[in-house]
């Protein structure tokens, strides 16, 4: 059973036709990339899987639980959705890390905050704290970032504060992670260690959506791409086939951009 | 000279009295408006309309007008016009009327910073709170709050120092405040008429006020440079 099931996705912003009718699925531990040129729909997809926007149609499911499926607004309850949102991760192209807080403390946040809810939460405090730091250590070690764990954001160079930020989608162990054009804010030089650090968890078979513009990174990581023109999927498959001999025109020109390069 | 040294006890202890009240009415009106601005700036972010127009046109009505008038008015409306002297007659009706006049007015200014400070924060944190699953009011405390209060501090020290000086202005409806005090001794007071360098150095009290404001805003300005 796949993972993820995404069917008949459909999201308009106000008269604009976004998405439209987008279905694709994917297995545990599998990476899938998204291509397609600025403007196609890609991101508004990563964002209706975080649901940072509600799809006009569609069901999602995962484990093949459906978390969302816009003919129920059983599915659509606010506080179910916090819930549900744990499901998945998300690395936003601009970091988005909180600037008050270090790099531990950014990573550690929100699953203090959860671990608050737990009902043994007052009675084994210090030992659950120490667990979430422990934790949190771990993954910022597996970026490359153990010197750097008590740095503000603003001391960072962007490639360290990607690198944090996956840390701390990572610390919620999510079943899915997202990227959103992770290295697009970067400069060239600093792209290298965060697609190698995403690289690093394709091969320890973390499942992930990766949205991006780094086409042979695209094609080295994924099990399965997905090309996206203007709202639709219009190829996916194995990321030999759809990158190295697509069916359609409109892929065969939008690559054809990055070769000439 | 030799004669303001003879009057500078009597003068200071006038003006310490006045200074008193200035005081008091500049901490009621930040008390006041503090949360006052919070509520307006609430109503001028709304997504309900009317709410939002309603507040916009209170802001837009007190910050475009003299505090002056809006505290003569607050003062005199309701019991020359309306025949019902809500306030009463003495210094602690003028005391009341100018602290209203004063929160209402400087609330509309705090809103605005508010407001500035609010939105001023990036979407992308709301966004990344909320992908990592914590509710909106973790949101509002753990992340964007700070972030806000580190925009509003420079703003907001400006409008609390110019509210000092403004504290002047309850002169008109002749509340005790320290420039009342100063000019007391022009018309004749405890045995002293004529002299103008007692209102001349009122300023004094001000300077030194505002020097200790300056000095602790700073310092909390400089509290918030830890992050970016």
């Amino acid at each position: 059973m796949p993972i993820l099931e995404v069917e008949h996705i459909r999201k308009s912003f106000d008269h604009t036709e976004v998405l439209k009718d987008i279905s694709f699925s994917l297995e545990k531990g599998q990476v899938v990339s998204i291509i397609g040129s600025s403007g196609s729909g890609k991101t508004t997809l990563l964002r209706c899987l975080n649901f940072l926007e509600r799809p006009d149609k569609g069901v999602i499911r995962v484990n093949g639980k459906t978390l969302f499926d816009a003919e129920d607004p059983a599915t659509m309850q606010e506080s179910q959705i916090r819930k549900k949102r744990l499901h998945f991760g998300l690395v936003f192209q601009s970091f988005n890390l909180f600037p008050q807080y270090t790099a531990l403390e950014n990573v550690m946040l929100a699953k203090e905050l959860l671990a608050k809810e737990q009902p043994d939460y007052k009675s084994r405090k210090k030992e659950i704290l120490a667990e979430i730091k422990e934790q949190a250590e771990t993954l910022l070690n597996q970026m490359g970032l153990s010197d750097r764990m008590n740095n503000y954001p603003h001391q960072l160079s962007g490639g360290q504060c990607q690198r944090v930020a996956i840390a701390r989608a990572l610390a919620l162990q999510p079943d899915i992670l997202c990227f959103d054009e992770p290295t697009s804010a970067l400069d060239p030089e600093l792209t290298g260690e965060v697609l190698r650090v995403i690289k690093e968890l394709a091969d320890q078979k973390t499942t992930m959506v990766i949205v991006t513009h780094e086409m042979a990174f695209a094609r080295d990581v994924a099990d399965h791409v997905i090309f996206m023109d203007d709202g639709c999927i219009l190829e996916q498959g194995d990321p030999i086939q759809v990158m190295e001999h697509p069916k359609e025109e409109r892929t065969r020109q939008f690559l054809s951009r990055f070769t000439q390069e | 000279m030799e004669l303001i040294l003879q009057q500078m006890p009597i003068v200071i202890q006038s003006l310490n009295v006045g200074f008193l009240q200035t005081l008091k009415l500049f901490f009621v009106t930040l008390i006041g408006a503090i949360p006052l601005g919070l509520i307006i700036s609430f109503g001028s972010m709304s997504k309900f309309r009317p709410l939002s127009y309603l507040s916009k046109f209170i802001v837009w009505i007190i910050r475009g007008t003299p505090l002056m008038i809006q505290l003569l008015i607050v003062y005199y409306f309701p019991g020359l016009v309306l025949h019902n002297p809500i306030w009463g007659g003495g210094e602690a009706g003028r005391f009341l009327a100018a602290s209203v006049a004063f929160i209402i007015n400087y609330a509309c200014y705090f809103s605005e910073i508010y407001r500035g400070g609010i939105q001023g924060v990036p979407v992308g944190q709301e966004e990344a709170g909320l992908v990592l699953g914590m509710t909106k009011s973790q949101i509002f405390f753990k992340i964007t709050l700070l972030q806000m209060i580190k925009r509003i501090v420079p703003p907001m020290s400006n409008e609390i120092i110019t509210l000092v000086k403004d504290t002047s202005l309850a002169r008109i409806i002749a509340l005790q405040e320290i420039i009342w005090a100063g000019q007391a001794f022009m018309k004749g007071s405890q045995g002293i008429s004529g002299a103008i360098w007692p209102l001349f150095f009122t300023a004094v009290y001000y300077l030194i006020c505002n020097g200790i404001l300056t000095v602790l805003l700073g310092r909390l300005e400089k509290k918030l440079d830890y992050f970016r």
